[in-house]
Order: structure tokens, then sequence, then C-alpha cells
């Protein structure tokens, strides 16, 4: 039994630059993907993520290290021979060719008995909720089926492994949170490793088993999509997912987990590191907006006067600009829970803004 | 004739035929009207000084079938069957052919090197391609009689080659035979299908080839099924483009054929300029035109002018 579905071993991938130069697409990067993993490399426009599953997929090779398929080195193993498919960003439906054609056209290939390939074909197009569709030239299909056919025409090849590049970038938001959902359903269905290439933060949380964060060419972490939410390991993290808020200061002491870090502006913030941390030692700490409140609760560690600035009402929630503490400004997101619909606070209001020990992350940069 | 009236008051359909005009005007003038008086030639006849006599005959039409009034076939006195025009249209029918099949086997493969060139190289190999045609069609024409003739460039090399290994050389009579019209014509329509096949082949989203392969194509497969389908358009109308006019010429057979190679485009030719029968000239001409309007029609029934795969 291999121990992964796909492993990157210090892979590099370098590009020669427009000047002649070399440029770093992926810096040395270690993956390991288990077996029916929903796995997704999130990160910026150029972050090196394409890059990767490109590499998997045979479109490019490593610079140096080395790609691993369930434990056989790929080397140069050209994309027709790797036990892989791959759903494209603008899906790459042959245009000559029918939904049926094109669906069929991997287990053609593959030759697979012509007997058999309408059967499979007719179930791949069910699978993917298109059934019928088999006569329709791809150019006839709404972006959204499109979309479909091309997961169609990679599932029916039963591939060891999923790449999927963005394949949902060109669809509506509404079509788009349909898809997530649905694909995250096919996938539990076929049971197959997934590698979901995106940009989009929340469509990676809402789908992914695990993430791995990707900025200039490198992973930056790995894990579930609450581990990357709530205990980011770095200040990039923080920042690319969700919303949050950073105030620089130096580390005065620790016990345990419990950090107290004197902020510029002369408050101290009670926060909560899984490192130890050195005396003066300067650092950030993150809070999300939602884990702060605008009255003081009872135990909460860290309690500081401030103003609101400016107010939002988004429906759900209320978003408040707060400064406090001289130059800080928070944003603080409350649930609008009361049916009453009078906010907390007005703009110019003096609030207490409170957020407990384990809401605020220490980051050190 | 009210109706179009009407319609003119309207300021767009006044707008559109003022857009029109000059070009209507243009086939009116050198298209409509010279046709017009070629199919009534046709069926007229010729007096004593290669004048028309306007009439209605078919004979022309029938001397182009075969069939002979006046002089003896060999040994048959007229009437008789004479196979001469048929021959002529016959060979000028092969050679469009053998040329057409013979520029798109040499085109394809420099079509699809420019097309996959790097984006920065593919202006430069174009403009390397079209070069030639900046000298005079007849110039260039020419220049092959210094190739092929006995004491030509292509004797002298093989002569020479041959020479190194001593071996014995008698030149090659290449010049005025059916391989001279059709490397000529080769030569001279090459670009025209090179065009229209770059354009069809440069067309194609790369991320296609590279779907075939994440299917388990290999290069050749991926040729056969995706590449070669979705360059047919290009394949198509470079087909049209050079058909066409390879059945109506007369120079490069003219020049490279002498009086070996006659087409029909010579044969034209000669009824209006040497033979003074402008009204048999109109009719072979009338019967090219249908033949190539049989051709063109048959051919783009079956292929389609490659707009629908060019636009899916």
């Amino acid at each position: 039994m291999p121990q992964f579905a796909v492993e990157l071993r210090d892979v590099v991938k370098r590009f020669p630059g427009p000047s002649g130069e070399e440029v770093y697409a992926v810096k040395h990067v270690s993956l390991q993907i288990h077996d029916g993993e929903f796995f997704s490399l999130l990160g910026p426009s150029g972050c090196g993520k394409t890059t990767s599953l490109r590499m998997i997929a045979g479109f490019e090779l490593p610079t140096t290290g080395a790609v691993m398929i369930h434990d056989r080195h790929m080397g140069e193993t050209p994309p027709f021979q790797r036990p892989v498919n791959t759903v494209f960003q603008n899906y790459a439906l042959f245009p000559h060719m029918t939904v049926g054609e094109n669906v069929a056209f991997g287990l053609e290939m593959k030759r697979v008995p012509k007997t058999d390939i309408a059967p499979r074909v007719t179930e791949a197009l069910r699978m993917v909720r298109l059934p019928g569709m088999e006569k329709r030239k791809p150019k006839q299909l709404s972006g959204g089926q499109q979309q479909r056919i091309a997961l169609a025409r990679a599932l029916i090849n039963r591939p060891e492994v999923l790449l999927l590049d963005e394949p949902l970038g060109a669809l509506d938001l509404k079509l788009r949170k349909e898809m997530q959902l649905e694909l995250k359903t096919l996938q539990r269905e076929v049971g197959i490793t997934f590698i979901y290439v995106t940009h989009d933060q929340e469509e990676a949380l809402t789908m992914s088993d695990r993430i791995a964060v990707m900025s200039g060419g490198e992973v930056l972490q790995v894990g579930g999509a609450a581990d990357i939410y709530e205990r980011p390991n770095c200040r990039f993290v923080a920042d690319f997912i969700g919303e949050t808020n950073f105030l620089r200061g130096t580390v005065k002491e620790q016990k345990g987990k419990t950090t107290v870090v004197e902020v510029d502006g002369g408050i101290t913030v009670r926060a909560e590191s899984e490192n130890s941390l050195a005396h003066g030692q300067s650092v950030t700490i993150a809070v999300r907006p939602e884990k702060i409140h605008l009255r003081p609760t009872s135990g909460a560690a860290n309690a500081f006067a401030g103003r609101v600035e400016d107010l939002v009402y988004i429906g759900t929630d209320t978003h408040y600009g707060v400064r406090f503490a001289g130059d800080h400004r928070v944003r603080v997101r409350e649930q609008n829970t009361d049916s009453a619909s009078t906010p907390l606070a007005r703009v110019g209001d003096e609030v207490t803004v409170s957020f407990a020990e384990a809401a605020a992350r220490v980051l050190v940069e | 004739m009210t109706a179009f009236l009407r319609s003119l008051r309207d300021k767009d359909n006044l707008r559109g035929l003022g857009l029109i005009s000059p070009s209507l005007l243009w086939m009116i003038g050198l298209l409509i009207i010279p046709l017009i008086v070629v199919m009534i030639s046709s069926v007229g006849g010729r007096d004593p000084d290669g004048n028309v006599i306007f009439g209605f005959s078919f004979h022309n039409y029938l001397r182009l079938a075969g069939y002979n009034y006046d002089t003896p076939c060999g040994d048959v006195p007229p009437p008789c069957f004479d196979d001469l025009y048929l021959t002529i249209l016959w060979r000028s029918l092969v050679l469009a052919f053998q040329t057409t099949a013979l520029v798109i086997a040499v085109g394809y493969p420099l079509a699809y090197f420019v097309a996959r060139a790097p984006a920065g190289h593919r202006n430069l190999l174009l403009f390397l391609i079209l070069v030639p045609l900046w000298t005079n069609f007849v110039i260039r024409v020419y220049a092959w009689i210094m190739i092929l003739r006995t004491q030509g460039v292509l004797n002298g090399l093989i002569g020479s080659a041959l020479g190194v290994l001593n071996l014995p050389f008698k030149p090659l009579e290449m010049l005025y035979t059916p391989g001279a019209v059709l490397v000529g014509m080769v030569y001279e329509f090459l670009p025209f299908m090179i065009l229209p096949m770059y354009t069809s082949l440069e067309k194609i989203d790369s991320s296609l080839f590279e779907a075939a392969a994440d299917l388990g194509a290999n290069p050749l497969r991926t040729f056969l099924r995706v590449t070669l389908p979705l360059s047919m358009p290009g394949v198509v109308a470079g087909t049209i483009l050079v058909f066409i006019p390879v059945m109506g010429t007369f120079i490069v057979s003219d020049i490279l054929g002498g009086r070996q190679v006659i087409l029909v485009g010579n044969l034209i030719q000669r009824q209006f300029l040497d033979a003074r029968d402008p009204a048999f000239g109109s009719a072979a001409s009338i019967l090219l035109m249908v033949m190539t309007l049989i051709v063109t029609i048959f051919y783009t029934r079956t292929f389609g002018f490659g707009e629908e795969i060019a636009s899916a």
C-alpha cells in the first residue's frame, strides 16, 4: 500500500526570465497528499500553485526534486503516460467533437473496446447530472455545463489523482457555489484524490480536507480549514485567509502559551503562542474581527477603551471600525442577533473593545 | 421595384447602397457585363477576319466535346471525333488536382512549423514566406528556366556531384515537361496555401493539445485527432485559393511547358490572340468556369468552407 497518492520532494522549478536571468516559479516545495483526500493549493496568482499542478500532470518537469505518484517516480514520464487527469481552467473541450466523443476520448486512447465505452460515457454524463447530452457540441452548452463535461471527460478514465486548475474561475458566483458543493459530493462518491488549485480562499475552505497556502513559490502552511483559519503560522496566511487585525509589538513575558506583548502605544495584550519567544522579540498579533467584541465580555483578557469611527451594516453582521490606544485601528464584526435593529454603537460612541487571550495569535515575522 | 425604391427612403438602406456602390459598379462593369459578353459570343461564330458573328448555336461547345467539322481526324474524314480539347481539359483538371495535393503536402508541415514557432519568430517566418511575392510572377517563373534547363543549375549540381564520384552523367531533360509545369505551379501557389493553413493552426488553443496528452494521446494521435481536424478550415480555404487559379492559369505552362504542356488556359489565350477565334475561346472560358464551379461546389458540399469548425 503506497504511503501517499502524490508526493512532491523538494521540487524546484526555474524558468528563463525575460532578460535572461532565471526566475523561480516554485522553490523547494515538499508536499504529501493522502489517498482520497481533497487537497487544495491556495495562493495569489504567481504563487506557483498552477506550476506545481502542471508538474504533477507532466506538462512541466521539475528543475530539481521529484514528483511521486503512488510511490512511482514520475521522472520525465510524459503526460499521456501518467495516471492522472486534469480539468482545465478554460475546460479545453475539443470543439470539433460532440460531448460524447469528448468524454469517450480518454477511453479510446486507452483502446477500450467500443462496446464498453458507450455505457461508461452514459454513466459519466449521469454522474455529472447531464444525461443524454452525447450528441451536443460543446459550444451549445453553458459554461457550467461545459465545466461538468470537462469533469466527466477526466473522471471517466478513473484516474489515480484528479487535478483541477481553477475549474470554477469562469463561472458566476451562484453557479460557483453550487458547483463547489457538487464537486465535494462527487469527490466523496468516487473516492478519487482531488488536487485543486484556487486563489479563492473561501472556495478552498469550503471544499478541502487540507489546504496548502502558497506564496512566492513556497508552501507557507499546510493544514485543515480550521487549522489555517484559526492558527495561521505567519502574517501572510493570516492576511490571505479571511480578514484579520494586526497589532505590532514586542514580547514582554511568556508563561506556557500565554504571551504578554507590549504593543506600540503603551498597551499590553495577552495572546497565545505555541512557540517559545525571547524577551524583547518583535512580533505581530493577529485577531479576527468576529472575535473582538464591543462590550467587555466576562473573562476577556484584553479590554481597551476606544471610539467607533465608522460602521457598516451588511445584514447578518455590522462591521465597526474602532480606534483605540492612540493610533490602533481594528475592525470588529458583531452579528445582528437582536431582533431590534438598533446597532450596539453609533459612530463617535466611546466603547470598550475586548477579546480573549485565545483569540489573539502571536505571529513571528 | 417599387418596394426597392420604397426601401431606399429608409436612411440605413441608402447608406448601405452608398457603401457598396463603388464595388458594385466595379463588379458590374468589369465582371458581370464582360461575362455576359463572353456568354453571348460563346454561342456565336467567327468571320474570316476573326470577328464574332452573333448567332445562336452550340457548335463551339460541340467542338470542345470532340465534334470535328472541317479537318480529318487521322484517316477519318470530317465530321469525326477528335479528343484534342477533351485531353487539354482533362490534363488541366489533373494538373490542378496534383498541384493542390502537392501544395498541401509541402505547405502543411511548413505552416505547422511556423504556427508552433515562438510567438516572436512567427512574423519573421511569415515575412520570409512572402518575400518571393515581391518579385513579379512572370520573372519568378522564368527563374525556373535557369534552374531546370539542360545547362541549368539543377543539372549542374547533379553533374558535379556525380563527377566527384566519377560517374557518367547525361543532363536530364526537365524543362518543357509536365513535371516542370507542376513544380512551377507548386512554387507559385504555395504561399496561398500556407497562409490560411497557418491562420487555422495558430488559432488552435494550445490547452487542447495538453488536454489530449492528459487523456492519454501520444503526439501522433494528438495530431490526427485534434490538430489535423481543427486545421481543416485552413486547408479547405487554401485549396479553394489554389485550385481555382491553377485551373485557369496559362503563364506557368506557357513558360515552363512550352508547346508540350497545353492547358485550358493556354487554349483560351490562343483562341483570342493567335487563332483569332474569340467565339470558340469564349466557349472554352465558359466551360472552364463551369468545371471549376462544379469541383468547388462538390468540394465545399463535402468539406464546407470550414467556418463551422473554425467558429466553434
